[in-house]
């Protein structure tokens, strides 16, 4: 079989994910801004913050509206859920179909997250920038917006930590669907995912706020990918040496979740018991 | 070398249960009792290419769990099931490029999608080559009647639409076996028809070997030469269905409307079912007495309007079997 043959399935089933998403343009305008509000209370929060006396504060002010806001735009990566096709698929049993399916399962699974979640993001971060790069600037507030990368090395890295950011998403998403499908619910893999991602990944407060002896475990553990380390990336947090390391650590994390997903799907997809009919 | 080689397969769950109550759920808590179910015990058959094959047996007998293992969805506890000579668990992807599936009871098309680009995401699923592709499409709309539907989203579809929908859906990569579990279920009069028409025409024109479970005997009365029945988790019966009938009810049912009130009929061969003013309905075994044998006698000492004789229906035959192997649903 030729590669092209061989991707032909994932392609198309990221593709049609991707265009499918897209319709949803209320969905999108609604979640850029119910995003906005809580950027905009956010930045209230760290400006009182800050206006009480911030000497040893670990960032700055500006980098810490340029972290809130990268991550109002990037929000919808965050992978909470199981993916809904598959708790529905999961619900209704027509999970057994996917195994009638000559595709790998779990390339075909994550083929179909990143197109979920790709097509979620992409107008909403393009919404996100468009109001904090270009319009608050325009009316004068653009003390409070999102300035562009730190440098030009700083882009170059942002952009491949951007889709270490992706993969990783995709991975977790994985992950949750796998538990979906070894307890035959989507209530609880999801509750318990939301609550890790928000609280590990820096998006309730940036990982350099934590104690100072807890920092370099935060930093290693997986969903430190998801938000903290791109976005130091950007603002020049990380950079040279340790942000190369930190992207490495991206990259390895989203093999071993990877591949330990695959494996673990096969045997919950092994161990499936479709009941009835 | 049988299409389907089937030997000794045997599939057990195990079932968490808990003792009923709020004492019984927290139990449950600290303690899982664990149940073993034998979905499948041993359960043996061989098929050719080609053959037409009702699998037949009451509600949770393991007809579906053996469709489940054969096309590669579930891995059987212990037994060997080789499939044109792939077992259809460890080489799942190569096998299930080859098969096609239809569940009557739940839909493998997209529900937000219209028809033709469900079809066509199954074209890239099953890697179709394009032109081929093009060409089996068409063949099955114009073959299923589908040219009105494939602009609708399957959710707007009425049951009889969307199975014959789903029923070329399986087909667009031509498989050469195919496996229809319930295919019928729910469906009116003319959409059955339609189906079993099509599954019929399928078998015999194209050699598509077919493996159907029903509980509507008519498809299998219409479309299988052989039947498997399987209950309790083992098979019961395997061969035509006219053997299977002789071997469980012979009885034949004689209706005799008489001209005036119906007399008592008092032959040794003969049973009385049901009498109602000048009808009799009487069962008899055409071994001990033939038909026209039994009409000539009643004719000769009675006045008679109208006489006819009647199978038995086929939903008994079925039923009287499974009573008589302990079959039913427990």
């Amino acid at each position: 079989m030729s590669l092209d043959a061989a991707l032909r399935p994932y392609l198309s089933v990221f593709s049609g994910r991707f265009q499918l998403m897209l319709q949803y343009r209320a969905a999108a305008v609604a979640g850029f801004i119910t995003q906005c509000w809580f950027g905009v209370i956010r930045i209230l929060i760290f400006a009182a913050f800050y206006a009480g006396g911030a000497a040893h504060a670990p960032m700055s002010l500006a980098n810490a509206v340029t972290y809130t806001w990268l991550g109002q735009a990037f929000l919808a990566f965050l992978p909470w859920a199981p993916d809904p096709d598959v708790a529905d698929m999961v619900r209704s049993g027509a999970v057994a179909y996917e195994r009638l399916r000559p595709v790998d399962t779990y390339a075909w699974w994550y083929a179909r997250a990143l197109g979920w979640s790709l097509a979620r993001v992409a107008p909403r971060a393009m919404l996100m920038v468009a109001f904090t790069s270009v319009l608050l600037p325009l009316v004068g507030l653009g003390k409070w917006g999102l300035p562009p990368p730190q440098s030009l090395a700083a882009a170059g890295l942002f952009a491949l930590s951007a889709v270490g950011m992706v993969l990783l998403s995709a991975a977790i998403t994985l992950m949750i669907n796998t538990v979906v499908v070894a307890t035959m619910t989507d209530k609880g893999a999801g509750a318990l995912a939301a609550a890790v991602v928000n609280m590990l990944s820096g998006l309730v407060l940036p990982l350099a706020f934590f104690p100072d002896w807890l920092r370099p475990w935060l930093r290693a553990q997986p969903v430190a990918g998801l938000i903290d380390i791109p976005f130091s990336i950007y603002f020049g947090g990380l950079s040279g040496w340790s942000a190369a390391g930190a992207i490495a650590l991206q990259f390895g994390w989203v093999v071993i979740l990877v591949l330990a997903g695959r494996a673990w799907l096969g045997r919950s997809m092994r161990r499936l018991q479709v009941q009835g009919g | 070398m049988p299409q389907i080689l089937v030997e000794e397969l045997s599939k057990t769950y195990r079932i968490a249960e808990r003792d009923p109550g709020a004492l019984g759920a927290v139990k449950g808590l600290f303690r899982r009792r664990w149940r073993t179910v034998e979905a499948l015990s041993g359960v043996s058959f061989r098929m050719d290419q080609g053959e037409l094959v009702g699998l037949i047996g009451p509600n949770g007998a393991g007809k579906s769990t053996t469709i489940k293992i054969l096309s590669g969805i579930l891995e059987p506890t212990s037994g060997r099931c080789e499939v044109d000579g792939l077992t259809p668990w460890r080489q799942r992807i190569r096998h299930v490029a080859r098969i096609g599936v239809v569940f009557g009871q739940r839909t493998q098309l997209w529900w937000d999608l219209p028809v033709i680009e469900g079809f066509d995401l199954l074209r890239d699923i099953y890697r179709v080559p394009p032109d081929r592709y093009a060409a089996t499409r068409d063949e099955l709309v114009a073959l299923m009647r589908l040219e009105k539907l494939l602009n609708q989203p399957v959710r707007q579809l009425s049951l009889g639409q969307r199975m014959r929908c789903e029923i070329a859906a399986a087909l667009l990569h031509e498989p050469q076996l195919i496996f229809l579990d319930e295919p019928t279920i729910g469906l009116d009069a003319p959409s059955k028809l339609a189906v079993r028409e099509f599954v019929g025409r399928l078998n015999r024109e194209r050699g598509v070997t077919v493996i159907l479970t029903t509980h509507d005997m008519h498809d299998i009365e219409a479309l299988a030469e052989r039947v498997i029945v399987i209950g309790g988790g083992r098979i019961l019966a395997d061969g035509s269905f006219s053997d299977l009938r002789a071997g469980v009810l012979a009885e034949r049912r004689l209706f005799v409307d008489f001209a005036e009130a119906a007399p008592s009929i008092d032959l040794p061969e003969v049973r009385v079912v049901a009498r109602a003013g000048r009808q009799i309905e009487l069962a008899f075994d055409p071994r001990r007495i033939t038909a026209p044998a039994l009409i000539a006698r009643i004719v000769a000492a009675h006045p008679v309007d109208d006489i006819h004789v009647e199978e038995p229906l086929i939903e008994e035959v079925i039923a009287r079997f499974y009573d008589l192997h302990g079959a039913g649903e427990s």
